[in-house]
């Protein structure tokens, strides 16, 4: 029965965000985007296949950032706000339920949107290099990377969903981004400052923020190269660990909150 | 919103916009050309750090690499196009575009180049090129063709033809690695500088690439040698010409009605050589072949090994 | 074990931004709700009927105090399978239709598929919606709305309803229907606790009522009771003496009005006795004697009134001691 209603509220979140318009705009500018990248290439010496692999994973990646802010952000408000979450939580449902229902709801929205983003990259590639080489595989462990960060970021928004106005959730979730995206440089500087008061204080931001740095594989992928199984092993085990411990916080908010 | 009476009042408006877009995007061409000589495209770099630049790429440092690889290449091209002689931002371009994705081999193939060219080719600065490839090489440990390139950089630019052989050695270690650099390391070594070597080393880089700019260049180099080659034959005809008629030749014609040749032979742009008053064999002036003089093919290094 | 039970509930507020001040919207309320029974909570807006509605669903956390739902205590999941709930001026998904809204609600409860199809055509039906099922909602009308809020409280069939102003927003027909629903219901042996502030509609349907002013409990029973209590006639007698006014209005329970040649007044039932021997005893020619019927909103003002004034009182009280 639990997990029923949990994937009924992960089902209806889908929809909504189906049936939100915004999301088609995005869908469609990325994939322009990408049809782009193969007019980009040629401008430049060698590297046409280079370039829109780049290209791709980078809209891909953007674009799915901020879809899933967009929607992220309204995801506990909007029905806060609008009192949808009355009827709602008036059900014979836990509000842990609620909030991993949306969790997982956006998450698949998200695997929808990145799998049509990605065939567009597939059918420009197609039209550049008219075959499949062995190693373009590869680029679906970077598109997999891309997910695993948007799941986090999903989690983060989610959290600040609960307890901020959407306008917030939307600053403090993209400054995480941004300084999750830096984490190698700030775990570097705190190791070559002499200072150990600043390091320490380095360390704890390294681990607390999370690390988005290490999900960026397209100079590999976009040269044909492998990605480690064990990165990949290593990098979902992160986002799934890092985001249950998000959804863990956001249950342990929203479970207190009285609903005005 | 509010229907449209009319189709045709939907037509009209479609082209009202069109017309009035049409009409700025005139204008705006206009204003170009009339602003062109004014313009100059003042090129500047506001983060000249690759590691800055990488940190705030967010995880976009492919792309960001191909962006800065790009713009590198535009530099170059306006600047041959121009004939300006500065280059000075070519080298921080190459800089950050390798230390965002450093393996991005193209960029140090052709990077190399640029920077070594003599001006007003490239920045004239061949000590940079080999910095480069040094970096390419130690980023790329497989990429056998970057020792090729450094090979053929101390080869042409540097006339080190020590360190030259070297590199085509070191770079035919790798089991990837074509048969003739161990070729051209044997020659080079044996051999020095020698317009064989150099044609098909400049072959192997037209080969290599579908660059336009870096086929014209490389086809330059190809027509230059080829000429001079040509050159060098008919100097020695000449010379034969000297031998079996006792004065020496007073036009290519000549040769050709002594036996020694068979027609007047064109230089790879299609006009014919001249023979000059002192005797040698130059081109015609109209030729748009270039001949490296300064390369000069030098005397064959004493063996050393 | 009573349908729904409430021992001591309250629930503090903070207000303002600056300066936090702590507003009790409930005050100790404690309330029984008795199976079958149609059970009327009434207030002025703002008395905290809303209050007490959410922390029995478990939208909102009591500060103080309990209450169970058919002996379960509240907020959790088990206590809210028998529950239905319409809460005030709802918001439905508005890019879903009341089909898909219905068949989504009805996912939370343990029926099967068939079963839920089979309410589903129940509920629109009885909510008049069948013509609209497909249409999206966000362009329903208010009074659409509310009809979907009530079939959506009905879905799973429970055995009580939690109802915040079932009638707010409907036309009269809207409210007959309601109104209707609600008998319907009580026949099935429901048990249904609504809000209202709309008091005709409480003595049309109610059982008991229960009278909350500014989150305190200040009456409660039923409303024959209630209104009996408060009962008494008016007298209608021919102008008479002013030297004989004092005491009839001293009689009387409130003003005594005069209009072209008489005098009106309220009597209390227990004082009618000795009213009707003032008049006899001093000539005072009573013309007409009639039963008060006393309503509910006359009781309503009453009662708040004399809370308003016990509240003044202590106010005053605590100044000065």
């Amino acid at each position: 029965m639990i997990a029923s209603q949990i994937l009924a509220i992960a089902r209806n979140t889908f929809r909504e965000a189906v049936r939100d318009r915004v999301l088609y705009n995005l869908v469609a500018f990325a994939v322009i985007m990408i049809a782009t990248a193969l007019l980009f290439g040629e401008i430049s010496i060698g590297i046409q296949k280079t370039i829109l692999i780049n290209i791709g994973l980078s809209s891909i990646s953007i674009f799915g950032l901020l879809i899933a802010i967009f929607l992220g952000i309204g995801l506990v408000y909007k029905e806060m706000d609008k009192r949808s979450l009355y009827p709602l939580l008036s059900k014979p449902i836990r509000r842990w339920q609620f909030v991993v229902g949306k969790f997982l709801g956006l998450n698949l929205t998200l695997l929808v949107n990145t799998v049509l983003m990605s065939l567009g990259l597939w059918a420009a590639l197609y039209y550049l290099t008219r075959s499949f080489q062995p190693e373009d595989v590869h680029i679906w462990t970077a598109i997999y990377f891309i997910l695993l960060q948007l799941c986090l970021v999903t989690a983060v928004c989610l959290f600040f969903s609960c307890f901020t106005t959407p306008i917030l959730a939307a600053i403090f979730t993209f400054l995480i981004y941004v300084v999750g995206s830096f984490a190698a440089d700030v775990r570097d500087f705190g190791r070559l400052t002499e200072n150990s008061a600043l390091e320490s204080l380095m360390s704890l931001i390294y681990y607390l923020l999370p690390n988005f740095s290490d999900f960026s594989v397209a100079g590999a992928v976009s040269h044909g190269r492998a990605v480690g199984g064990y990165l990949i092993v290593l990098n979902t085990a992160y986002a799934l660990s890092y985001s249950s411990l998000l959804l863990i916080a956001a249950v342990w908010i929203f479970s207190r909150r009285d609903l005005k | 919103m509010t229907r449209l009476q009319h189709p045709l009042q939907l037509l009209g408006m479609v082209l009202l916009l069109l017309a009035a877009w049409g009409a700025s995007a005139l204008v705006q061409v206009r204003v170009d050309r009339e602003l062109a000589p004014e313009r100059e495209t003042p090129e500047t770099l506001w983060i000249t750090s690759g590691t800055t630049v990488r940190a705030l790429s967010l995880g976009h440092q492919a792309l960001l690499a191909d962006i800065y690889w790009t713009r590198a290449v535009q530099y170059y091209g306006s600047r041959l196009r121009d004939r300006k002689t500065d280059f000075s931002l070519l080298a921080p371009l190459l800089d950050i575009t390798v230390t965002l994705d450093p393996q991005l081999v193209v960029a140090y193939y052709w990077g190399s180049m640029f920077l070594s060219e003599k001006i007003p080719r490239g920045a004239g600065e061949p000590q940079k090129g080999i910095e480069l490839l040094r970096r390419g090489i130690a980023a790329n440990p497989d990429q056998w063709r970057l020792w090729h390139h450094l090979g053929f950089l101390y080869y042409w630019e540097l006339q080190d033809y020590e360190q030259a052989a070297k590199a085509y050695q070191e770079g035919a270690r790798n089991p990837d690695a074509r048969d003739w650099m161990r070729v051209m390391a044997a020659a080079i070594t044996e051999k020095g500088g020698n317009r064989e070597t150099s044609l098909f080393l400049w072959s192997q880089i037209y080969q290599s690439t579908e660059d336009p700019t870096v086929r014209a260049n490389a086809a330059r180099h190809i027509d230059g040698l080829t000429a001079e080659g040509d050159i060098a034959e008919l100097e020695r005809l000449a010379q034969q010409f000297r031998e079996q008629t006792g004065r020496s030749p007073a036009s290519i014609a000549e040769l050709v009605s002594q036996g020694l040749l068979a027609g007047i032979p064109a230089d790879p742009a299609g006009f014919p050589y001249r023979l000059q008053p002192d005797g040698t064999v130059g081109l015609d002036t109209a030729s748009t072949v270039e001949l490296d003089y300064d390369r000069a093919p030098a005397p064959p290094a004493p063996a050393a090994r | 074990m009573s349908a729904i039970e409430m021992s001591g509930l309250s629930k503090d507020y903070t207000v303002g931004f600056w300066r936090k001040r702590p507003w009790r919207a409930l005050d100790g309320l404690s309330l029984r709700v008795e199976h079958g029974e149609v059970f009327g909570f009434l207030g002025h807006n703002g008395a905290g009927k809303t209050t007490t509605l959410k922390i029995l669903t478990g939208l909102t956390f009591p500060t103080a105090g309990s209450a169970t739902i058919q002996g379960l205590p509240i907020g959790t999941p088990e206590a809210l399978r028998n529950v239905g709930y319409l809460p005030e001026n709802p918001y439905f998904y508005d890019y879903l239709t009341p089909d898909e809204l219905l068949d989504y609600f009805s996912r939370f409860f343990p029926m099967s598929a068939a079963q839920r199809r089979e309410r589903r055509e129940i509920v629109l039906e009885q909510a008049g919606l069948i013509e609209f099922r497909k249409t999206a909602l966000r362009k329903f009308s208010k009074g659409m709305l509310q009809r979907i809020g009530v079939a959506q409280a009905v879905l799973h069939n429970p055995e009580i309803l939690l109802l915040d102003e079932p009638m707010s927003g409907l036309d009269p027909v809207g409210r007959r229907e309601v109104r209707n629903l609600i008998l319907q219901l009580k026949a099935a042996g429901k048990t249904v606790f609504f809000s209202t502030h709309i008091l005709s509609d409480a003595e049309a349907l109610c059982d008991r009522v229960a009278i909350l002013h500014r989150g305190k409990l200040v009456g409660v029973g039923q409303i024959a009771e209630l209104l009996k209590r408060q009962s008494g006639f008016e007298a209608v007698i021919e102008s008479c003496p002013a030297a004989l006014l004092p005491r009839l209005q001293a009689l009387a329970s409130g003003t005594v009005t005069a209009s072209g040649g008489h005098h009106r007044l309220e009597i209390a039932e227990e004082k009618v006795a000795e009213f009707l021997g003032y008049c006899t005893g001093n000539g005072v020619r009573l013309l007409s004697l009639n039963p008060l019927r006393f309503s509910l909103e006359d009781y309503f003002v009453e009662l708040l009134r004399a809370s308003e004034l016990a509240s003044e009182r202590a106010a005053i009280g605590s100044k000065t001691s």
